[in-house]
């Protein structure tokens, strides 16, 4: 296993995982790219050694690298271009509903959080301000 | 009965391509997918009988031997499940036509062709013997999914449909480097031979591996902490989807979960489990009794029945875990039946919000019947299936000697109970708050509905077959009983599985 192979996923995982904590859809759907290629690279490097190619006829066997995790690898990157076309074309959609691709706040966080204010309100209400409530 | 596997995932995999080529033209696309689950129902059943008479049918495609291909093998758990998840989307999809015909109907020309997607997915997870295999069957099934959640294109469905997805692919992703991490420190990904080489790991690459698979599927299960995305997300779709989801996909997350752990031999891992399943247990309800809308109580419940699965996997014995398996077989349709009635509630009213519903059972009497059903099953009231299998679990618990996950399990079952009733309260019992009139009677849907009579008696029909699979699981407990025990015996040993995937040769 490469020491370098083994760098480069960490910083992959770093960076995708920093892109996909944004609030931008564009950035999360850049991040799952990157966190993507971590995987496969990790999975890659899970297959030992490098070798030549491995072709059964071609090459010695004890010389050739492992052919089963880049197969692997070849689905989850296929997989992954689906997945991330999915994205963008969520991301899309939500532009047009609302004009940019932040992620919007959750509905339940938007209602406590007026809640709360309702409630601070109330009691600032009922030992500043009465007469201005009474009024209204 | 080799071929009967392989179909059970091509068959509908193939049949859900000519829906999509079909999509428009109605009928012949029903035909299709009508066609298609009935007989991956019909087959699933079959191999059922098969396996529980004659054991074990291990597919090795294309021949290759388990270190290299893909292997599919018809276990006993697996074709537990695997029969009763192939019905419920069969009634499923029986529903979703019915339903088309109101406003909250889903879209026929995406429910058909996804469902079967999500039907193949579901029986490639189930059946799958590799690690890798079983990850490409996640992503099919939740691709499935996303579009099933997300095809209207509402605003909050998307919202939060773009959580759902965000949270699954991160999910994902950590599976994929759960599959490096286990390919790099055992050179296979076939779950038999893993069964053989994990045990034989170091202490800490074997807790680091097994904690690493526990995020993973607990992710996809909604297991405490790691559950949120899942009351937010579900019920923003079409009821219709809500209940195949409700009723399959955290409990395909379970499936594997157990699978994976016992196979691994992964025992020590049980504490951590127990602590989970108990939070799951008491935090979902709690969150379900703060709820004022059907489809989010409904929601709240899943997270706290993955609980008591986990319970019986993090026992660790024969009966814990075949508690666990009997708890699934009766969690996917009693879950599926529940979420059904609220879409029926839904077509009629238009919402499910408790404060604006209210007098249903003067309006529908057998309505109501069939929410309290299954809704008492879910509670665990005898003599329903939830009886049975939650007095599975706690008899193992006590067995181990687990007081505090019983005592958990038990207030986490009166609290299930509580929250049924605030539905009924809500939905079933008091006056109707819309019109105030409850005299009008369902015959065709009341004033204000835009229900048919024919679609009502087709909801009604599904809904009802459903719930007398909940109810023929209680009937024949006994043997299911005895089949998940025997499932149980299989996994822990772990031989039986490998003998049976790794010697046999023949593929024929």
């Amino acid at each position: 296993m490469s020491i370098t192979l083994i760098l480069v996923v960490g910083c992959l995982t770093a960076v995708g995982v920093y892109l996909a904590t944004s609030r931008v859809l564009s950035r999360i759907v850049l991040g799952f790219a990157v966190l993507g290629h971590a995987a496969v690279l990790a999975l890659l490097t899970a297959g030992g050694p490098a070798g030549r190619a491995p072709l059964a006829d071609r090459n010695p066997v004890d010389e050739t690298s492992n052919p089963l995790p880049q197969a692997l690898s070849l689905t989850a990157i296929v997989i992954a271009f689906g997945l991330t076309l999915f994205l963008l074309a969520l991301a899309r959609r939500q532009q047009q509903l609302s004009g940019d691709d932040v992620v919007e706040d959750d509905l339940e966080d938007r209602r406590v959080a007026q809640r709360d204010q309702a409630a601070d309100r109330t009691v600032h209400g009922a030992s500043d301000e009465a007469p201005g409530e009474v009024q209204r | 009965m080799t071929s009967i596997v392989a179909l059970l995932v091509l068959l509908p995999l193939t049949a859900s391509m000519a829906a999509l080529g079909v999509r428009n033209q109605g009928p012949l696309r029903d035909i299709v997918s009508i066609g298609t689950l009935t007989t991956a129902s019909a087959l699933s059943v079959i191999l059922l009988a098969h396996v529980e008479a004659n054991g074990s049918v291990v597919v090795r495609l294309g021949g290759w031997a388990p270190e290299l291909g893909i292997v599919l093998v018809a276990d006993m758990f697996a074709v537990l499940v695997l029969a009763v998840a192939m019905l419920t989307i069969l009634l499923v999809e029986v529903f979703a036509i019915g339903q088309r015909g109101t406003a909250s109907g889903a879209d026929p020309s995406v429910v058909g062709p996804m469902l079967l997607v999500l039907t193949a997915g579901v029986a490639l997870s189930i059946l799958t013997g590799d690690l890798f295999t079983l990850f490409v069957a996640f992503e099919l099934m939740l691709v499935a999914s996303y579009v099933l959640l997300t095809h209207q294109g509402k605003a909050g469905q998307i919202r939060s449909g773009m959580t759902y997805v965000v949270i699954n692919l991160f999910a994902s992703t950590l599976f994929l480097f759960g599959v490096a991490f286990v390919y790099a420190s055992t050179g296979t990904v076939n779950l038999a031979l893993l069964a053989q080489r994990i045990p034989e790991l170091d202490d800490g690459v074997r807790w680091g591996i097994g904690l690493w698979f526990l995020v993973v599927f607990g992710t996809k299960a909604a297991m405490f902490p790691l559950f949120s995305w899942l009351p937010d997300s579900y019920p923003t779709a079409p009821t219709t989807i809500t209940a195949i989801f409700a009723g399959l996909l955290t409990k395909i997350g379970v499936y594997v979960m157990i699978r994976f752990n016992t196979l691994t031999g992964m025992d020590d891992l049980g504490g951590v489990i127990l602590i989970l399943a108990g939070l799951t247990m008491i935090i979902g309800v709690a969150g379900a009794l703060a709820q004022d809308d059907m489809k989010r109580i409904l929601s709240f419940h899943i997270v706290s029945q993955i609980g008591y699965m986990m319970m019986g996997l993090g026992l660790f014995t024969v009966a814990g875990v075949a508690g666990a398996i009997i708890f699934i077989v009766h969690q996917i349709p009693v879950k599926t039946v529940l979420f059904l009635v609220g879409a029926m509630v839904e077509s009629d009213r238009g919402t499910s919000a408790l404060s604006r519903v209210g007098g249903m059972i003067s309006r529908s009497p057998w309505l109501a019947l069939l929410f309290a059903l299954p809704a008492l099953s879910l509670a665990g009231i005898p003599p329903f299936s939830g009886f049975v299998a939650k007095l599975a679990l706690i008899d193992a618990g006590v067995s181990s000697t687990s007081t505090v996950i019983v005592v958990v399990a038990l207030v986490g079952s009166a609290l299930t109970l509580l929250s049924m009733v605030k539905i009924w309260g809500g939905v079933f019992w008091g006056t109707d708050p819309a019109d105030g009139d409850p005299s009008d009677e369902i015959d065709g849907g009341g004033p204000g509905s835009d229900v048919s009579r024919r679609a009502w008696w087709t909801m009604s029909w599904a809904t009802s077959v459903t719930m007398i699979l909940t109810l023929a699981i209680a009937v024949f407990a006994g043997p299911i009983w005895t089949m998940s025990e025997r499932a149980a015996t299989e996994l822990l040993d772990g031989e039986t599985y490998m003998s049976d995937v790794l010697d046999d040769g023949s593929d024929a």
